[in-house]
């Protein structure tokens, strides 16, 4: 059982990896670059910025920052579950 | 009291802070050297990285290029803070378990190479040299327009301050420095912005106005990015909120600036000071929030500054211009052109292509006659500074402006009191102050620890290793200030591209895969990253120092974000190389599964 620690905390951490980094990808390269004429023209403004033109200077950044955030509690709560967490 | 006044109080007070803090924090032992001691509490480790990563070239550049290029500048928005995503997913978690000092500690071990070891010196070397010749050359100008001194004594002078508390103060005494030059520099940055954005929309926060109406006119409201769309198409530009890039080269060049920023040694250090690996993770989030606060403000500087200049400056006679103008005019960075001779400022677009290429006159740079000559050729009809380039009259652009310029007239534009640009010119100075300090460190960590301990004199003591780095620090200022005093001509701005073009095709893939893969050897990682940096470092020489053709450009990517395929071919090569080559040792494969658990990660800089 020990044995297995390592492993399934790294399977578990890949998923968490490549979950955020999806996101990561589609609001940057997705929403920002790749479809954004066409958001431009059909998603809804916000204020009276267009979506992706919106989304390329400022909602990409808002973005990274809440997946930062969500990466290190998720990180955290799995490390505690397998008992890696080290004292203060 | 004068401006100038102001600005000697501003900054001889921020000056005393950081001498005072680097001082008292001194570095006593190579592991406070190199990494703090390791015990730097997440929230200061944050604001370090962060004054740290931002530049003199951000502060001051960014939001002009927003101004210039509207929706492209999104590239740098994005490149420079939607890496740190990588950084932190990716790497640093496991490289601060991995418990070394350096990043070229990390290929050695990793790769069992001394080779692998000695090409990722030579890229750190590199990377940093680049970058902190621009820091040195930035501190110059600020300082000789400051202190009205020339340009050689304003770098000497930053450099010996960078000198006291980096090669001194190590690790330790830069990290507590550069927490309070970050606070220096984000009220420099956001002050300005705030006032701008309640006289123009109404609004305090400027996030907010950007999407908000413009409401400083007597005109019926009009959304505030309508506004600006109008103004740039009325004027011949493209739309503000529409680019000119192609969609590939757009996606290319915010990768390759992703990929560069988690590749970059200086920034990956950075996490080495903290504890434990949860607590990278923690700093990583503190260091983007920190650097999103500069960064989400940019975009509105950035448009601010452009309606600022346009209704300030186009279509008003020069004799009429604030004395801002002519302060600009005499150190070169406005220039006006009476093409007409009507005596009135136009302003047409296109200005100026990506490529610099000026519009108002022949050449790409403003150059004036000399202080020798008859004074009818220095000083025009209205009073303007005459330039010595021949007027391009193909068409009816006459303003020409640096992109730099956008931060700093904005706030006289805008008409703020006087202690608010005097603060900017302290968050100026702080932002290449902290960046040079942080380049520094790790270009002499690279030459002492990595060059001198690792691979020529493996019996160093401690003591000898943190006094060679302390000369080695000694000598790259005296390099990077040398460079800084005879840039070599438009040196400089291009070898950005090849700062993170490099670190995204050699330390990016490199680092990924060591980290990722149990199964790549040294043969794969070398030629992996022989391959892709030497595809990057001969696209950008081909094209920007051998005069290759725009025609010829592979796929229509510009250098800028060639390191992205560099990136791809240099993943490509390991792994072909390394299926052929036999498999790692075995405590190598150890001990990649080892740094995948997180707990126990101890002191950095163990060695």
């Amino acid at each position: 059982m020990e044995n297995n620690h390592p492993r399934a905390h790294r399977r578990a951490c890949l998923r968490i990896v490549i979950a955020l980094l999806s996101i990561w990808f589609f609001v940057s390269f997705g929403c920002a670059i790749l479809f954004r004429d066409w958001l431009d023209a059909n998603a809804p403004q916000v204020g009276s910025a267009p979506f992706g033109f919106w989304m390329a200077q400022q909602g990409a950044i808002i973005c990274f920052v809440l997946l930062l955030i969500v990466y290190a509690f998720l990180m955290n709560r799995l490390d505690a579950k397998h008992g890696y967490t080290e004292a203060k | 009291m004068t401006q100038d006044h102001l600005n000697f109080i501003f900054i001889g007070i921020s000056f005393a802070i950081y001498i005072g803090i680097a001082v008292k924090s001194r570095a006593a032992s190579t592991k406070e050297y190199y990494t703090a001691g390791g015990g730097v509490s997440s929230f200061a480790n944050g604001m370090a990285t962060a004054a740290d990563w931002m530049s003199a070239a951000t502060f001051i550049s960014m939001a002009g290029t927003v101004a210039i290029s509207g929706y492209d500048a999104s590239r740098f928005l994005m490149g420079w803070t939607g890496g740190f995503v990588l950084l932190t997913i990716l790497m640093v978690p496991y490289l601060r378990k991995f418990g070394k000092a350096t990043v070229p500690d990390f290929i050695g071990d990793r790769y069992y190479s001394k080779l692998a070891r000695g090409v990722a010196v030579v890229c750190a070397i590199f990377i940093c040299m680049t970058y902190i010749m621009g820091q040195m050359r930035g501190v110059g100008v600020v300082f000789s327009q400051l202190f009205g001194i020339g340009v050689p004594a304003g770098v000497l002078i930053g450099a010996s301050i960078v000198f006291f508390y980096a090669g001194l103060g190590g690790m330790k005494g830069i990290t507590y420095t550069q927490v309070a030059q970050y606070c220096v520099m984000a009220f420099a940055y956001t002050i300005p912005a705030i006032f701008i954005a309640i006289a123009m929309t109404g609004h305090v926060i400027p996030q907010l106005g950007l999407i908000g109406d413009f409401t400083a006119s007597s005109e019926p409201v009009v959304p505030f990015l309508q506004k600006l769309n109008n103004i740039n198409t009325e004027l011949g530009f493209a739309e503000y909120t529409s680019g000119k890039l192609s969609t590939m080269n757009m996606f290319c060049i915010t990768a390759a600036l992703m990929c560069g920023t988690a590749g970059l040694p200086h920034v990956i250090v950075r996490f080495f000071t903290v504890k434990n690996v949860a607590a990278v993770r923690k700093s990583a989030c503190w260091t983007l929030l920190f650097i999103a606060v500069i960064y989400l403000t940019a975009p509105a500087i950035g448009a601010f500054a452009r309606v600022n200049l346009v209704e300030k400056l186009h279509n008003t006679p020069y004799s009429e211009v604030p004395g801002w103008f002519q302060e600009f005019e005499h150190t070169g960075q406005m220039a006006w052109v009476d093409k007409n001779g009507d005596g009135k400022i136009q302003y047409f677009g296109p200005a100026k292509s990506e490529l610099g290429s000026a519009s108002v006159f022949q050449g790409a740079k403003p150059s004036y006659p000399g202080y020798d000559a008859p004074e009818n050729q220095r000083i025009g009809r209205h009073g303007e500074r005459l330039l010595a380039n021949k007027a391009d009259d193909s068409n009816p652009n006459e303003l020409w402006f640096g992109n730099d310029i956008m931060v700093m007239a904005n706030p006289h534009m805008a008409g703020l009191p006087m202690w608010v640009i005097a603060l900017l010119m302290a968050g100026c100075i702080a932002a290449a102050l902290s960046t040079a300090a942080g380049l520094l460190l790790v270009l002499s960590t690279s030459i002492s620890h990595d060059l001198m301990k690792k691979i020529i004199k493996p019996d160093l003591t401690d003591e000898e290793e943190v006094n060679y780095a302390r000369f080695a620090s000694f000598a790259a200022l005296i390099v990077a200030a040398y460079f800084g005093i005879n840039p070599p001509s438009a040196f400089i701005a291009k070898t950005v591209a090849f700062a993170f073009g490099l670190a995204a095709s050699s330390f990016f893939p490199t680092l990924l895969i060591g980290i990722f893969s149990k199964r790549m050897n040294r043969e794969g990682a070398i030629a992996g990253m022989l391959s892709g940096i030497s595809f990057t470092i001969g696209y950008i020489v081909y094209f920007q120092f051998l005069g290759g053709h725009a025609d010829q450009y592979f796929l229509g990517i510009t250098p800028e974000g060639i390191g992205f395929v560099g990136m791809l071919i240099n993943f490509g090569v390991s792994f072909l190389v390394s299926a052929f080559t036999p498999a790692p040792p075995q405590e190598v494969q150890d001990m990649v599964e080892n740094i995948h658990i997180p707990s126990g990660a101890g002191d950095a800089s163990e060695h």
